[in-house]
C-alpha cells in the first residue's frame, strides 16, 4: 500500500494530495470503472454460466474443467505459440537486419525508410483483404514469384498446413515499426566506441557482435515483450482472412475467445479463458524480464 | 606506445585503398539490398492500385501483369455505390476526431499530475498505471461490453468514443516523460507569482508539450481509423459501421470482386497515407519516443 515513512502528513501534504489526485482524476475513475471493476467481474463471470441476457448462475469451477477437456482448447493454444514463437523472433531479426542496412552511409535514406515503413499505416482490414489476394494460390503474386525460381507454391490459407505460415509471411509486411526503433537506437550508440574498436584493430563482426548488438539488446527485449503480448491476442487478420479455418488450422486463442462470448454468448466460458491467456500472459512477461538480465546490456557499464 | 600509433598508422594508410574498395563493394551489396526489400515492400501496394483498376476479365490471366490493358476507373464508383461508403466514412471521422479529442486532453491533464505536482502516492499510482498496460483487453473487455449492454449504448459509437475521455495509459506515460524533460523552473516560477495549477497546466505546459500532443493525435487517429474489434463488437446496423468493419462486410458480400474490393480498400488506405505525408516528422519522432529511446 501506500508506504507512510516516518512523519505523518502536513497540511501541504494533503493539499498536494488533493491537486494530484484532482488531476488524475479522468484516469483514476477510468481505471475504477474499465479496468479494476471488469478486472474482478470476468472473474466471476469464469465461475458462472453467463449468456448476457438471463441472469447468471454459479457453477464453480466447471468452466474450467470443461476447457481443459476441449481440443479446440488446446488447438487454439497450439496455434497461437506456433504463430508467435516463429513470427515473433523472425520479425526482431529481420528488424535488426533491415535497420543495420538503413544505418548504413547511404543516400536516398528517406525514400527506403518510406518504402519500408508505408505498410505499417495501412489499415489492418485492408491489408487482411490484399494478403487474400496475393497469397491466391492460382493467381496470387507470392506464387507467382515463386514460380519465377521453378518454386511451385502451397496453397497457402486453403491449406491447413502453410496457413499460419502465410499469416507469419504477412506479418513480416509489417517490420516497418521496429525497423525505425532499431535504428533509433543504432543511431545513439557512442562513435567513440566504434572508433576505439577500431583503433584496437577490430573487424566487422567483432564490432557488431561486441558494440552494436549490445548496444540495442534493451530495443530488442522491448520489442520482444510486445511482439509476445501482441501475438497472442492476435485477433483482426485471422477473423477476416480464415475466420479460423481451413480445419480449425488458424483458429486463434483470441478468435476462439470471440466465438465463445460474443457468438456462442457463453459469456462465462470465454471469461475463464481470457483469465488462463492473462495467467499465460504474465508467466511469459515474468519469465522473459528474469531471464533478460543476462543478455540484455544497459548503458553505463 | 609510440611505435604502436606508427606501426597502426602506416599499415592504415597502406591499407587505405584496400579500405576504400571494400568499402565500395560493401555499399554496392547494401544498395542491392536495400533496393530488393524496397520492392518487396512496396510491390503488394503497387498489386493493390493496378487491381483495382482492372476490369474482371483481367483479374485472372495466366501470367500477371501490372499494368491494366483496359484502365477501369469505374471500379471506384461501383465500389462507392456497392457499400454505403460515405456513411462508413463519415461514422469512421467522427470515432477518429473525437476519441482523438478525448484521448489527447485527458492524457494531458493526467500526465501532469503524474509529473508536475509532487505528492504522496504519485509513484505508486503511476506503476499500478503502467501494469494496466500489460492488461490483455480479453480480461476486461466482457464485463465492459454488459456495462454498455445495461446503458443502451451498444449499437452505437459511445462505447468506442467515451473510454477515450478518461485517458489512456500509453499515452499518458509518453506525455509524462515528455513533461519530466521540461526544467520544474517554468512551473515554479508560475507558483511563486500566483498561478493555480489548472493554469499553469494550460498557459505554460500546453504550448511546451505540442511536439508531444501532435504524436499522439496522429497515433490515435491511425489507431482509431485501424480498429476492427471494438466496431465489430458494438456496431451491430450497417447505418454505424465504421470503414474497418464495412469493408470486411464489403469482402464477406462479393468476395470474387477483387477489383472493386481493391478500389475499396485502396480507399481506406488513402487518408492514412495522406495523413502520414503531412505528419511524417511527427510520426517519426513518435515511433522514437515510444521505444523508449532517449532524444
Amino acid at each position: 500500500m501506500i508506504s507512510m515513512k516516518s512523519k505523518k502528513l502536513t497540511k501541504y501534504d494533503i493539499k498536494n494530495i488533493k491537486r494530484g489526485l484532482f488531476f488524475i482524476s479522468p484516469w483514476l475513475i477510468g481505471f475504477m470503472v474499465f479496468t479494476i471493476y471488469p478486472f474482478i467481474a470476468s472473474l466471476i463471470y469464469s465461475f458462472s454460466v453467463y449468456n448476457g441476457v438471463t441472469a447468471s448462475k454459479f457453477v464453480g469451477l466447471k468452466n474450467y474443467i470443461q476447457l481443459f477437456q476441449d481440443p479446440k482448447f488446446y488447438t487454439a493454444l497450439y496455434n497461437t505459440f506456433y504463430y508467435a514463437i516463429i513470427a515473433v523472433p523472425l520479425g526482431i531479426v529481420l528488424g535488426v537486419l533491415v535497420a543495420l542496412l538503413l544505418n548504413q552511409p547511404i543516400k536516398f535514406l528517406s525514400f527506403f525508410r518510406t518504402a519500408i515503413y508505408i505498410p505499417v499505416i495501412v489499415p489492418t482490414v485492408a491489408v487482411s483483404i490484399l494478403w487474400i489476394w496475393l497469397l491466391n494460390p492460382e493467381v496470387g503474386l507470392i506464387n507467382w514469384l515463386l514460380s519465377l525460381f521453378g518454386i511451385k507454391g502451397p496453397g497457402w490459407l486453403a491449406d491447413p498446413k502453410w496457413s499460419k505460415m502465410a499469416l507469419i509471411l504477412m506479418a513480416q509486411w509489417g517490420i516497418g515499426q521496429s525497423v525505425l526503433i532499431y535504428l533509433s537506437g543504432l543511431k545513439n550508440v557512442p562513435k567513440e566506441l566504434y572508433e576505439s574498436a577500431d583503433i584496437d584493430g577490430a573487424n566487422g563482426f567483432t564490432k557488431f557482435f561486441h558494440i552494436t548488438l549490445p548496444m540495442i539488446t534493451p530495443l530488442i527485449l522491448y520489442n520482444l515483450i510486445m511482439g509476445v503480448i501482441g501475438s497472442l491476442q492476435y485477433f483482426t487478420q485471422a477473423y477476416v482472412m480464415t475466420n479460423g479455418g481451413p480445419m480449425n488450422s488458424t483458429l486463434f486463442y483470441a478468435l476462439y475467445l470471440f466465438q465463445n462470448a460474443f457468438q456462442f454468448l457463453s459469456f462465462g466460458y470465454a471469461s475463464a479463458m481470457a483469465w488462463i491467456l492473462f495467467i499465460i500472459i504474465a508467466i511469459i512477461v515474468y519469465i522473459l524480464l528474469k531471464t533478460s538480465a543476462r543478455w540484455v546490456f544497459y548503458g553505463g557499464q | 606506445m609510440n611505435s604502436q600509433i606508427f606501426g597502426n598508422k602506416k599499415s592504415i594508410i597502406e591499407t587505405k585503398s584496400h579500405i576504400s574498395y571494400g568499402r565500395t563493394v560493401k555499399m554496392i551489396f547494401v544498395y542491392l539490398l536495400l533496393i530488393i526489400i524496397s520492392i518487396f515492400f512496396l510491390m503488394p501496394l503497387v498489386w493493390m492500385i493496378s487491381t483495382s483498376l482492372k476490369p474482371l476479365n483481367e483479374l485472372y490471366s495466366v501470367t500477371p501483369h501490372f499494368i491494366p490493358k483496359n484502365i477501369m476507373w469505374s471500379n471506384y464508383k461501383d465500389a462507392v455505390n456497392s457499400i454505403p461508403f460515405f456513411v462508413y466514412l463519415r461514422n469512421t471521422l467522427i470515432y477518429a476526431v473525437v476519441a482523438t479529442f478525448g484521448v489527447t486532453v485527458s492524457s494531458f491533464i493526467v500526465a501532469y499530475g503524474f509529473s508536475k505536482i509532487d505528492w504522496k502516492g504519485r509513484e505508486f499510482l503511476f506503476f499500478v498505471l503502467l501494469m494496466t498496460m500489460m492488461l490483455p483487453p480479453q480480461v476486461t473487455m466482457i464485463p465492459v461490453y454488459i456495462i454498455f449492454k445495461h446503458l443502451g449504448w451498444v449499437n452505437s459509437l459511445r462505447p468506442l468514443i467515451i473510454p477515450s475521455f478518461f485517458g489512456s495509459p500509453f499515452y499518458i506515460f509518453l506525455t509524462r516523460q515528455f513533461m519530466l524533460t521540461i526544467p520544474n523552473e517554468f512551473c515554479d516560477s508560475a507558483r511563486i507569482d500566483g498561478a493555480n495549477e489548472w493554469q499553469i497546466l494550460w498557459k505554460i505546459m500546453a504550448p511546451m508539450c505540442r511536439p508531444i500532443v501532435w504524436t499522439i493525435i496522429v497515433f490515435n487517429i491511425v489507431g482509431t481509423w485501424n480498429d476492427f474489434m471494438g466496431p465489430l463488437i458494438y456496431l451491430n446496423d450497417e447505418s454505424k459501421y465504421t470503414l474497418s468493419l464495412g469493408l470486411q462486410q464489403f469482402m464477406g458480400a462479393h468476395s470474387t470482386l477483387w477489383n472493386e474490393l481493391m478500389a475499396a480498400s485502396v480507399l481506406t488506405t488513402i487518408p492514412m497515407i495522406i495523413l502520414f505525408f503531412f505528419s511524417q516528422k511527427t510520426m517519426l519522432e513518435g515511433i522514437t519516443l515510444s521505444g523508449g529511446i532517449k532524444q
